[in-house]
């Protein structure tokens, strides 16, 4: 049985000559919700890429739903992951309706569910318009309904507020809310202290690819 | 979860959908081949029968070529976040190779045949035994895409490292060039083709295996 979602001892990782993450430690406990701060390139985006499975670690032992990340069988916690990237995941030629009835249909969703999805966000309104037509706040919250497609256990922001109007932020918050009420747990990594203090019930903050607290 | 069939299906769909609002095959990879073929008999001459006997082979040259590229190109058009969506959205990793070689062996089958009748027209190439070629052209295209499709996910592993690409790609496409090449003469002088016919289904197969069993390795080597 797991007591933690997430657990880090002495989390490395090396991508080529550069050391991105040093000697991490951390652990996320279900219903918790945790901020992520720290300067430009100092290892948020990879530590929340190592968390949603993405990355394998090149030292220490890391574990997140019960899954070693160093073994193969990390593929199987992936379908309880909700994680959204800072760069853009949309396919800008195809509408928000295709992009969000793509990632529906990849994980055995109907079409509508696509819709409800993007209703969710306020995008049914907009469904039919291009990925590359529309604003970078709309194209985050058609990424956010996709995660809403299948409710994840661990959700995974990675600069949630960019360019968001209130209510957008406000979708976000309750997103959070929704996964930390369910005994799940949420890492989001931000620059935006005062909106993530909010939100979250834990900081850690990283400098030059070390927890320093 | 949804089967490989299905999940295939879906970035089949993706593909074809991305191309025809994009247009880059029809608009850019198109137009190039044609200019391509059509220089050839600018810098040989009006010399017919030398025409004649090189326009196979200059064709099936120009297809393998401009198809590989065609191939890598759209298989490795994904960039690092929709590669991350991907990869925690349940899509099996065969079925993306699966669905991506399908549809760039598609899109390559519609160049081959626009391309052939712009050879026919300036090469004045023989249309002997042309039944055959409703085989040769879709296996070519077929083979291509797969070599293609498979060349742009190991570079996508090795972090975009493409100074490796010809070293993959050349030693591979030779069976299929020659197979290309050697059938349309064999077809020419009225011998059986069978033999290169074969040699090309076996590189295919071999290719399809390769993609298939590589892509989860591949993907989780990134």
């Amino acid at each position: 049985m797991t007591t933690t979602l997430v657990e880090f001892d002495d989390v490395s990782l090396r991508l080529g000559t550069t050391q991105i993450l040093r000697n991490a430690s951390f652990t996320l406990a279900p219903g918790e919700s945790v901020a992520l701060f720290g300067p430009n390139g100092s290892g948020k985006t990879t530590l929340l890429r190592l968390i949603a499975t993405l990355l394998k670690p090149t030292g220490g032992s890391a574990q997140v739903l019960g899954a070693d990340l160093a073994q193969a069988a990390r593929i199987n916690v992936r379908s309880h992951i909700g994680y959204v990237g800072h760069e853009p995941a949309l396919y800008p030629e195809m509408t928000l309706f295709e992009n969000t009835d793509f990632a529906a249909r990849l994980s055995g969703k109907t079409s509508q569910e696509a819709m409800r999805a993007l209703a969710a966000v306020g995008l049914d309104g907009a469904a039919e318009r291009r990925a590359a037509q529309c604003s970078h706040g709309m194209r985050r919250r058609a990424e956010f309904a996709r995660v809403l497609l299948s409710p994840p256990t661990l959700l995974l922001l990675d600069e949630p507020h960019s360019a968001l109007d209130a209510d957008a932020a406000a979708l976000v918050n309750e997103m959070a809310l929704q996964v930390t009420e369910r005994a799940g747990g949420v890492v989001i990594a931000s620059h935006d202290r005062e909106r993530v203090h909010e939100m979250t019930n834990r900081t850690v903050e990283l400098s030059g690819g070390t927890l320093v607290s | 979860m949804t089967s490989i069939p299905r999940q295939a299906i879906e970035i089949l769909r993706r593909d074809l959908r991305r191309e025809l609002r994009t247009g880059e095959v029809l608009w850019v990879t198109i137009p190039f081949g044609a200019i391509a073929l059509l220089l050839i008999p600018l810098a040989v001459g009006t010399d017919i029968p030398l025409l004649r006997s090189l326009g196979p082979g200059i064709y099936w040259v120009v297809v393998l070529l401009f198809g590989v590229l065609v191939a890598m190109r759209r298989s490795g058009a994904d960039n690092q976040a929709q590669r991350d969506f991907l990869a925690l959205s349940g899509l099996d990793p065969a079925a993306r190779f699966v669905g991506q070689a399908t549809a760039n062996a598609l899109l390559l089958l519609g160049f081959e045949l626009v391309l052939g009748v712009v050879s026919i027209a300036l090469y004045d190439s023989s249309l002997t035994g042309w039944p055959w070629l409703l085989l040769i052209l879709p296996i070519a295209a077929a083979g291509l895409a797969l070599l293609g499709t498979l060349a742009a996910h190991i570079v996508e592993s090795l972090g975009g490292a493409t100074a490796l690409v010809p070293l993959l790609v050349a030693p591979l496409s030779v069976p299929l060039l020659l197979g290309a090449t050697q059938s349309m003469e064999a077809l020419r002088l009225g011998r059986s083709i069978l033999g290169w016919l074969l040699v090309m289904l076996i590189v295919m197969l071999t290719l399809a295996i390769a993609g298939i069993l590589t892509a989860r390795p591949l993907q989780e080597a990134q």
